[in-house]
């Protein structure tokens, strides 16, 4: 199963990331090299995951583990498989059903096995290349591992690369700007830690490079 | 090896090596004698020079075809650069994937040197074909402004660089510099031309020329440049290119004034798009957009010249 997400990062996701897309990163000396941590991205295409996971090293490949929606990964068998054994996902219920404790079992399960856990807390893709309102699932999450660190991550270029509802892959560049841990003082209540992201998330915005400021309009990308 | 057959392009090559050993060594001195000043970004520009040196001797040593295939993924990385940074539509995505497809046809073109369609096959198919595949997906709110952005990459990341790769392929008509001789004229003197406009600009550089534009470019620079760059041409011209010294003289100002405008056109598209380099791709200097600036614009003119005068 180790080797499955090995071969696909080494030979697939990380040739792909680098001819195809191109990225402009800053910060990547603030990412984590060990567990238990989680990155916190915001969220606009299926690459997200495969491109913050490609930063990594191979041999770190099997301890970093997207959040990703049972739903729709888990829905048919191919997906399903891709989803388990090249990735790795953390399946998560979206339906609202599960209780909480049930919910977070897995993300628990695999942070205390010391994996690097990325989450997406604006829950879905959303609209292309827009910053959706993020949820409070983080918060839950880390109620009772306060200790562990979160370390926002903003891309910005995939949505025009792979959008939602679009099969097509088109090369762009794309910019990955890690920012600084959240501060411990940022966790205390779920509205204090969605403010905090959504300020450094803003931040980190500012610094992207293919996000141009001229051109107003909500049209352009 | 068509290299080997060609001593003046290997004198040139040992000669762009010798002069990033100078630089190496000034690099490593100034940052050891003035510890208090900071040249790691300095030793860092010095550094990509290699890289990038390297590469494109590797990539000439291989043969003719292995460094067509290398500009043409040069024009991609441009291309896709240059279409980063731009505003798009989303609706834009399907014909920028048909941009992209022009590069290797375009380089086919090259390759099998067929001047005819490599002269027209941007300017009029693909220039023709873009808005019909606009005008089939229907989104026309910023129709012109999409369509105006689409042709401009097209025609500057992929028509413009292409002309390099032709030089390749003309006939030989100076064996002693071989087919990659008037590539590496154009490349060398459109680099030094970047190096020496900023070096006398630093030095007795004054009177700013487009302010609004790019603050650094001075008249002292700029005419300094030119003044060195058409006199080095002159020399190294009958060595590396079909053309006389009086010739060179010509394509040494013409590299130097062109190469003035390629850096400061493309230096307005980062401004009007408020960013400062176009990527990160080659540390130290930015983008690849930041360092095929002035060759955008030399590469297609002296190209133009060369063919004109000596075939």
């Amino acid at each position: 199963m180790r080797l499955v997400k090995v071969l696909f990062f080494c030979l697939l996701v990380k040739p792909l990331v680098l001819l195809l897309l191109g990225l402009n990163l800053r910060g990547r000396e603030r990412l984590p090299l060990s567990g238990p941590a989680i990155i916190a991205a915001n969220h606009n295409s299926h690459l997200d995951a495969l491109v913050l996971m490609s930063l990594f090293p191979l041999h770190l490949i099997h301890k970093i583990r997207p959040v990703a929606a049972a739903d729709y990964f888990l829905s048919n068998r191919v997906l399903a498989w891709l989803a388990r054994y090249c990735i790795g996902i953390i399946p998560i219920d979206r339906s609202g059903k599960a209780a909480k404790a049930q919910l977070f079992a897995a993300c628990h399960a695999a942070l205390d096995a010391g994996d690097i856990v990325i989450l997406f807390p604006e829950g879905s893709r959303g609209e292309p290349e827009k910053f959706g309102p993020l949820k409070k699932g983080l918060f839950y999450l880390l109620e009772d591992r306060p200790q562990i660190p979160v370390i926002p991550v903003v891309m910005h270029g995939l949505g025009k690369a792979l959008p939602r509802g679009e099969a097509l892959l088109v090369p762009f560049n794309c910019d990955v700007m890690v920012g600084e841990m959240l501060a411990p003082s940022a966790l205390c209540t779920a509205s204090l830690m969605v403010d905090e992201l959504t300020r450094q998330f803003k931040a980190l915005m500012t610094q992207c490079l293919t996000r141009s400021q001229n051109f107003d309009s909500d049209e352009y990308l | 090896m068509q290299i080997v057959n060609a001593p003046h392009a290997l004198y040139a090559m040992a000669a762009s090596l010798a002069v990033l050993l100078v630089a190496t060594a000034i690099g490593h001195w100034l940052a050891k004698r003035n510890v208090s000043k900071d040249y790691s970004e300095l030793n860092l520009r010095i550094r990509s020079w290699w890289w990038m040196v390297l590469m494109l001797f590797t990539v000439l040593s291989l043969g003719q075809t292995p460094a067509i295939v290398f500009f043409g993924f040069l024009s991609f990385l441009a291309l896709k650069e240059f279409l980063s940074i731009v505003p798009i539509r989303l609706t834009d995505r399907r014909v920028i994937f048909w941009a992209y497809l022009a590069i290797p046809l375009q380089y086919y073109w090259v390759s099998q040197q067929w001047y005819g369609m490599f002269i027209i096959f941007i300017p009029v198919y693909v220039f023709l074909f873009l808005p019909i595949r606009m005008v089939l997906i229907g989104d026309t709110r910023g129709f012109i402004r999409s369509a105006g952005i689409l042709h401009w990459a097209v025609m500057l990341m992929v028509f413009a660089i292409s002309h390099i790769a032709y030089l390749l392929t003309l006939p030989v008509q100076n064996p002693a510099a071989g087919p990659f001789g008037p590539v590496l004229f154009l490349l060398f003197m459109t680099q030094l031309n970047d190096v020496s406009q900023y070096v006398w600009g630093k030095t007795f550089g004054k009177r700013k020329i487009i302010p609004n534009v790019s603050p650094n470019k001075t008249w002292g620079g700029f005419l300094g440049g030119v003044a060195t760059i058409t006199l080095v041409s002159a020399g190294c011209a009958p060595w590396l290119t079909p053309l006389t010294a009086q010739q060179g003289l010509l394509a040494g100002a013409l590299i130097a004034v062109s190469g003035f405008f390629g850096d400061v056109v493309l230096s307005s598209v980062k401004r009007d798009l408020q960013i400062k380099d176009s990527g990160s791709l080659i540390p130290g200097h930015g983008g690849i957009l930041d360092r095929l600036d002035s060759l955008i614009y030399s590469a297609p003119l002296f190209f133009h010249y060369v063919y004109y005068t000596a075939y």
